[in-house]
């Protein structure tokens, strides 16, 4: 049985000739005998930005756990890079290791502290490199877990609601900065988040989970960087607002506002 | 409008610091002291039941000055040193084999678990059979009192340690030597160490236990004498040297505590 799970989780060696970075095969995972994921299929060609929307517990992280290689207990065929970095829903830096310890953790080789100051100066967090978890504010260890995420130099970034905690500058400033490791690594990136705006300006493809499969998808064919006053975004965040079962008059609204 | 009353939200700076915390802390212990001096001198406490602090620190002098109570320490803090290590050892041994692994955790702990519920003071008479009335049955009685506590807490400390954060480290490529060093280890620390608290108490306790099997030696021989000639004085410096020593362990438990569990983020009180 546990062979049998370890290919179905199938590190993507180099030499294989495939132009995706994820592809998953009616993948299954049920809780309790009830399928959170249910069938569901799932490509994403290298390099693809893609958000993934769904209500409150239609399996997101779930899924994402699944291509984080964490959760094995499951049907179907999922094939993932080697390479691959996560930052959690929480951000869950190891709290007996200073910030800059944690940032490098796991990594190959001993690099030294100044790769990670590097990283903690992008989500700027330079000067606190040097202090333990706990006096971290909650938008600070957010950034901290993405910084620990960046440095790994994925072919794949999992991103599960990263930008929760942030205020609206900082969550700009993180946005950007993913986008721009996205850019120059090209790495394919799927990014869970509730922020429908969010997932219009940064992704190359917004996705919605519902009944335990990709229910519906929307391409963005609009280059970066992007306006959310654009009619086209706008049109297709009312799409994406209905999708999700939100009442007309509020999508109607939320456009308004914008 | 009538006026609202205000008050001042005080800031902490203000209101500590007046008294130095080391200070406010011996006071307590200090009037107890008092108050015993001042109970003897007025004949309250007959000095046959128990000798007054006077009496008692000169006795003290007079046993360090010929060298009876260093040796006796000296004697005595070894016994339980050679406890610890040895109880301490197999302790956290087992609690890594059983906290780490389920294989292990079903060879180990329900057989550890069964041997707890033996009193370990109702060993003695065995242990003096096995080993006779030397050193070893002593050290034995210690050791096997540090390993239990030291047992329970270590694995309870490993298993306590949040899934979380060993998905965390999973993810972020660690293998089951990284895991084990750098987030199980870590994690199951705080538990670690509140062994180590406990298994000190306790191995003062087996020391007490321990000394009066016949020794010739340490501590709790010269306790033994002294009841036998009704010396109160030296019986109280004895326990005061127990209690002392206990001190001085948990000194170091909490030094070493402040030391490595500084990232910790638990209350630590108003
Ligand atoms: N270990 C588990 N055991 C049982 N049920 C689980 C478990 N983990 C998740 N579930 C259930 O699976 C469903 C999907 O959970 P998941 O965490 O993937 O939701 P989500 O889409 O990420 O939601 P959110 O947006 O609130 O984070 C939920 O109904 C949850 O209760
Ligand atoms: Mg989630």
């Amino acid at each position: 049985m546990a062979t049998d799970l370890h290919r179905q989780v199938n590190p993507l060696t180099k030499e294989t000739t495939d132009d995706a970075a994820v592809r998953v095969d009616s993948l299954t995972r049920s809780f309790d005998g009830r399928a959170v994921i249910d069938n569901l299929e799932l490509t994403i060609p290298q390099g693809e930005f893609v958000a993934l929307l769904g209500r409150s517990g239609c399996g997101k992280s779930t899924l994402l756990r699944v291509l984080a290689g964490l959760d094995r207990e499951i049907n179907g065929e999922v094939l993932v890079p080697r390479r691959k970095a996560v930052a959690f829903q929480a951000p869950r830096l190891m709290p007996w290791k200073k910030v800059w310890r944690n940032v490098l953790l796991g990594l190959p080789g001993s690099p030294g502290r100044e790769v990670a100051e590097k990283a903690l100066e992008e989500v700027g967090l330079g000067h606190r490199s040097d202090a333990w978890p706990k006096t971290l504010s909650g938008g600070e260890a957010q950034r901290a877990s993405l910084a620990r995420a960046l440095v790994r130099e994925p072919d794949l970034l999992l991103l599960d609601e990263p930008f929760g905690a942030l205020d609206a500058l900082t969550r700009i400033t993180a946005q950007r900065l993913v986008s721009d490791l996205w850019q120059s690594r090209g790495c394919a990136v799927l990014l869970v988040t509730h922020d429908v705006e969010e997932a219009l300006l940064l992704a190359d493809r917004v996705l919605v989970m519902d009944g335990g499969v990709i229910a519906h998808e929307v391409r963005v064919d609009r280059d970066r960087p992007r306006d959310i006053a654009d009619p086209y975004i706008a049109d297709l965040r009312t799409q994406l607002l209905d999708r999700l079962g939100v009442e007309a008059p509020e999508a109607a609204e939320v456009e308004k506002v914008a | 409008m009538s006026p609202v009353l205000l008050e001042p939200v005080v800031p902490l700076s203000a209101r500590r610091r007046s008294v130095p915390r080391w200070l406010r802390r011996t006071t307590g212990p200090l009037f107890l002291l008092l108050l015993w001096q001042v109970c003897s001198a007025t004949g309250v406490l007959p000095s046959d039941m128990l000798a007054s602090p006077g009496t008692i620190a000169g006795t003290a002098s007079g046993m360090i000055q010929d060298g009876t109570l260093p040796h006796a320490m000296l004697v005595s803090v070894q016994r339980v040193l050679n406890g610890l290590v040895i109880g301490g050892i197999i302790g956290v041994a087992l609690a890594l084999a059983s906290g780490l692994s389920r294989l292990g955790e079903d060879l180990v702990d329900a057989s550890v678990q069964m041997f707890r519920t033996i009193p370990w003071v109702g060993m003695i008479p065995l242990f003096i059979i096995w080993m006779g009335i030397g050193e070893a049955p002593k050290i034995a009685l210690i050791a096997l009192g540090v390993t239990f506590h030291l047992y329970l807490n270590v694995y309870a400390g490993i298993r306590g340690v949040d899934a979380q954060l060993i998905e965390a480290g999973n993810s972020l490529g660690l293998g089951r030597w990284g895991l084990i060093r750098h987030v199980v280890l870590p994690g199951a620390l705080p538990g670690a160490m509140t062994g180590l608290r406990y298994s000190l108490a306790t191995a003062w306790l087996a020391l007490v236990f321990g000394e009066t099997i016949n020794a010739d030696d340490g501590i709790g021989f010269l306790l033994n004498r002294a009841r036998e000639f009704f010396q109160t004085d030296v019986i109280v410096v004895c326990l005061i040297v127990y209690a002392a020593l206990g001190l001085l362990a948990d000194f170091i438990v909490r030094t070493l505590e402040r030391l490595l569990l500084q990232w910790r983020p638990t209350f630590t009180g108003k």
